[in-house]
């Protein structure tokens, strides 16, 4: 088993940092190749809603990352938003997505979701065991399918 | 890859090609650009996502955001992507029922000036 733990400021521009590590890793632990471009957005957007929530609430605290390749390629994206955070408001249908009356951000967070919800088979939101915050926990299948 | 934007104009139309990736990191620039054109007057936008190779949701709500603005003031908004996976981000989310799609620069165009765009 080997895992790598990646710990950022909650700043846009270290998004893709964290993006770029984790299909590194998912690639050496040998998650199929025509998966690397969900793996890469379901971590982009995970990592993406926990730099929002933080900057939100005006948090300093990092955004963890944790990858391991135990058994199946497990992500963790952990955040410290004090919010009781699920994947229920997942799906906008279409003429919700165009409505004049819906923000931008509200529009992004749920078209997040949706994005987390489609590519990734086992997910899991809930909130962290100790403290205060969400965990977004992704896994992906590795070796020949 | 870093974001890149390039605007020319096709008749009526403004087309902006976009290329590299579109996160919430580069996204605030895609808007900056965006409103730039509109508020210069442009109408009808095409946006080019050709040489896009990371879409986000970020990158999706400045889209949509474009789409609204356009439409308010009468314009049109048209999409141009044939790039099996961000076609299926925009099946995902539902925004293909949303954004007129198109595979090239010209069909884009077209559509448009037959009316059936945004």
């Amino acid at each position: 088993m080997a895992t790598v733990k990646l710990s950022f400021s909650p700043a846009p521009v270290h998004v893709r940092t964290a993006r770029l590590v984790g299909v590194a890793v998912a690639r050496r632990a040998g998650v199929r190749e025509d998966l690397l471009d969900e793996v890469r957005l379901a971590i982009g957007e995970a990592c993406t809603r926990a730099v929002a929530l933080h900057r939100q609430y005006g948090l300093p605290d990092p955004v963890y990352v944790e990858m391991s390749d135990s058994g199946a390629y497990t992500v963790r994206v952990v955040d410290r938003a004090p919010i009781e955070a699920s994947i229920g408001l997942a799906a906008l249908p279409p003429d919700e997505l165009a409505k004049e009356s819906l923000s931008e951000d509200a529009l992004t967070t749920g078209v997040g979701f949706a994005l987390l919800a489609g590519f990734v088979e086992d997910l899991q939101v809930r909130p962290v065991d100790e403290g205060v915050g969400t965990e977004v926990r992704m896994v992906w299948p590795v070796g020949r399918a | 890859m870093e974001l890149s934007l390039a605007t020319r104009t096709v008749g009526e139309h403004t087309v902006l090609e976009v290329g590299g990736e579109v996160d919430v990191y580069t996204a605030p620039r895609l808007r900056e650009r965006l409103l730039e054109l509109i508020d210069g007057g442009a109408r009808r936008v095409v946006v080019d996502l050709g040489r896009v190779d990371f879409l986000d949701s970020t990158g999706l709500g400045v889209l949509v955001g474009a789409l609204k603005r356009l439409r308010s003031a009468g314009g049109s908004f048209a999409l141009v992507c044939d790039k099996e996976p961000l076609l299926k981000i925009f099946r995902i989310t539902a925004l293909d029922q949303v954004f007129p799609l198109h595979p090239t620069v010209d069909a884009a165009i077209d559509a448009d000036a037959t009316g059936a765009g945004a």
